[in-house]
């Protein structure tokens, strides 16, 4: 085996080129192919393989805490959807007046629901600045506060799962009280523009996609600089003898705590990116499913790989929006199989199955 | 636990013991033993009732060579885990040196004041490469943010190669540990310990599962290693301490039954019968 400390491998080379190439194939299939020819892409497929490439991103978020770490997190589902919601706090204050309402403050819901004037938490949300630190520091401080008091007591393995789950849960059960102030079970939509481009037109949704195209590059590559680092080789050691790498005088807490808050921001962006190109974002995104789900992505498409996180993620919600077309009833029933078929047969996923046809050939 | 009063009143006559705090962290007797590496004093601790460590006491000199016999259960283990951190005693007081109280510290603070350990088991890091393993032991910043940004430099790269070389896995620099044999991984652990450049060395049975010409080129490792650093070694092999040990003590429910020489050791007639079982 010769050790992974090249940032750019060879591997890294061909998905950061492929990554480049469909983005801007995609892009010159809708843009330059016109409107009823063959090889034209909708502008809604463009949308929908954006909202793959965020769901890419937060495999790879889960990717760098599971596989690198072991830290099964069946919570990241939680951390996406305050991305999503500081992004959706942000579009709801750019709809201003326009709404059914039309009053030039309050969000819709708020004037519903009787409010005279904006809850503190939303001061700040009308400026674009200030909702994009929101993204990172909001997830970042949770996973934080969480982590904190998680990894301090050394709570590890399947208890760690089920309190990640537990906090999900428990954030679902919060948004969806109108009282906590954020749309309640309706969430947050009927968004209109994003920095004054309106959120419908053509371009806006092309810019967002290859947005999302180009922070999942940025984020594979940040999470490659930190697993070819030394510090990635400690948080294997940990993984592999959370004892032993004690023993050697590594602060196991202080180190998985960083890794988990790098993680849970870089979900919190992959939410903020979600969430403009589907146009809601509601209590459901915490739903323990959720996470479940983006578990069994990393799962099949291989752990500790990063890359496989991304096929995985693609390949799953590629079959999900085909099977929930083709034959709903099925989907959940596939899933399941899935993750099992996979976990027997497939333990390293689909790039394990790739490295293994390399070794072969 | 109650306290009787007139040792009570006693002890809060002398105005500056009133608060066990304000007490100076190493006590007076301490210092008239310089040279003294470890002291382990008046250490008890139980697990459910059942006393694993009884009134242990145990001083180790600078650049020892110390090995530790016992029967099974005699808290040869249990006491390498106080040492290190693993486990809080209930009663008793560890110094490294002078000032290091052993007691209220994690065991990562532990590793890097300098007490490095290798496990029963060998546990390296199977999934990395024996290289890897050395430079993730290797002593150097530990905080998060330091880690992420080390890069190798010629020095720290040579003092691998060398530690290497010491334990005989030069041509497996790149190999996964895991694929090591059993011997190999024992040397690579004792490897590990090397990189951390401890002041004082714990290792938990370096020999068992070891063919002979391992356990010889072991015992020349780890007497190589006594007067630069020191060295605990805890083992069960009586051929291999008597061919490593100066001073062996004997550990029996949790206390020191004896301690001296291997011949003194071996003619001491409570030893013969608890051990020996002659």
């Amino acid at each position: 085996m010769h050790t992974d400390k090249q940032l750019f491998d060879r591997k890294s080379q061909v998905f950061l080129l492929v990554l480049a190439v469909v983005t801007v194939a995609v892009l010159g299939l809708n843009i330059l192919v016109p409107e009823g020819s063959a090889l034209h892409v909708s502008t809604y497929t463009v949308t929908l393989l954006g909202k793959y490439l965020t769901f890419a991103l937060l495999a790879i978020a889960v990717d760098l805490v599971w596989g690198y770490m072991g830290i099964l997190s069946l919570g990241h589902g939680a951390f996406f959807a305050l991305g999503g919601y500081a992004m959706g706090m942000y579009l709801m204050r750019q709809i201003g007046d326009r709404g059914v309402y039309g009053d030039p403050i309050l969000p819709d819901f708020m004037v519903f629901l009787d409010w005279k004037e904006l809850p503190w938490f939303w001061q700040g949300f009308d400026m674009f600045w200030f909702a994009m630190i929101m993204v990172v520091l909001v997830p970042g401080i949770l996973a934080f506060v969480f982590g904190w008091l998680a990894f301090r007591s050394r709570v590890t393995g399947v208890y760690l799962s089920i309190i990640t789950q537990a906090m999900t849960y428990a954030l679902m059960l919060a948004f969806y009280r109108n009282e906590m102030g954020f749309g309640g079970n309706n969430g947050l939509t009927d968004f209109k523009d994003i920095l004054g481009f309106s959120l419908q037109s053509n371009s806006t949704r092309l810019t967002l996609f290859a947005l999302s195209a180009v922070f999942l590059a940025l984020g594979y590559i940040a999470c490659r600089y930190i697993v070819t680092s030394k510090l990635g080789r400690v948080c294997m050691a940990i993984r592999d003898s959370e004892d032993r790498t004690r023993f050697i005088g590594y602060r196991v807490d202080k180190v998985k705590l960083w890794v988990f808050v790098f993680s849970a921001a870089l979900a919190g962006i992959a939410g903020a990116l979600y969430v403009p190109q589907v146009g809601i974002i509601n209590p459901n995104e915490f739903s323990p499913l959720n996470s479940i789900e983006l578990v069994v992505w990393v799962a099949i498409g291989g752990r500790a790989t990063l890359y496989g996180a991304v096929i995985g993620a693609v390949a799953v919600n590629y079959a999900k929006s085909y099977f929930t077309v083709a034959m709903p009833e099925v989907w959940l029933f596939a899933l399941g199989g899935l993750f099992v078929l996979g976990t027997l047969y497939l333990p390293k996923g689909i790039a394990g199955l790739m490295n293994r046809k390399e070794a072969v050939a | 636990m109650s306290i009787s009063i007139p040792s009570y009143l006693d002890s809060i006559r002398h105005r500056d013991r009133v608060f066990d705090f304000m007490a100076p962290q190493a006590g007076d007797r301490l210092e008239i033993k310089n040279g003294c590496m470890l002291y382990v004093e008046d250490v008890s601790v139980s697990f459910d009732g059942f006393k694993a460590i009884n009134n242990l006491n145990l001083y180790i000199d600078e650049g020892e060579l110390r090995c530790i016999i016992g029967p099974n259960g005699a808290g040869k283990t249990t006491m390498m885990d106080i040492i290190t951190g693993k486990t809080k005693p209930d009663t008793g007081s560890a110094y490294f040196g002078q000032k290091i109280n052993l007691l209220e510290m994690s065991e990562p603070e532990i590793a890097q004041a300098g007490i490095g350990r290798k496990f029963q088991k060998p546990t390296v890091f199977e999934e990395q490469s024996v290289f890897d393993n050395l430079e993730l032991a290797m002593a150097g910043p530990r905080g998060v943010l330091p880690t992420l940004f080390s890069k190798l430099n010629g020095e720290q790269n040579d003092h691998i190669e060398q530690v290497m070389v010491q334990i005989g896995l030069q041509d497996h620099s790149m190999a996964r540990s895991g694929a090591l044999s059993h011997g190999q991984k024992q040397w690579l652990e004792i490897g590990m310990l090397l990189m951390q450049n401890p002041k004082l060395l714990l290792v938990d049975e370096p020999v068992a599962g070891m063919t002979h010409q391992e356990m010889d080129r072991t015992a020349e490792l780890l007497t190589s290693l006594a007067g630069k650093h020191s060295v605990i070694v805890v083992e069960h092999d009586m051929d291999f301490v008597r061919s490593i040990a100066k001073k062996v003590t004997v550990l029996h429910q949790g206390s020191v039954l004896a301690e001296g020489s291997m011949d003194q050791i071996q003619s001491d007639a409570r030893v013969k019968e608890v051990y020996l079982g002659e």
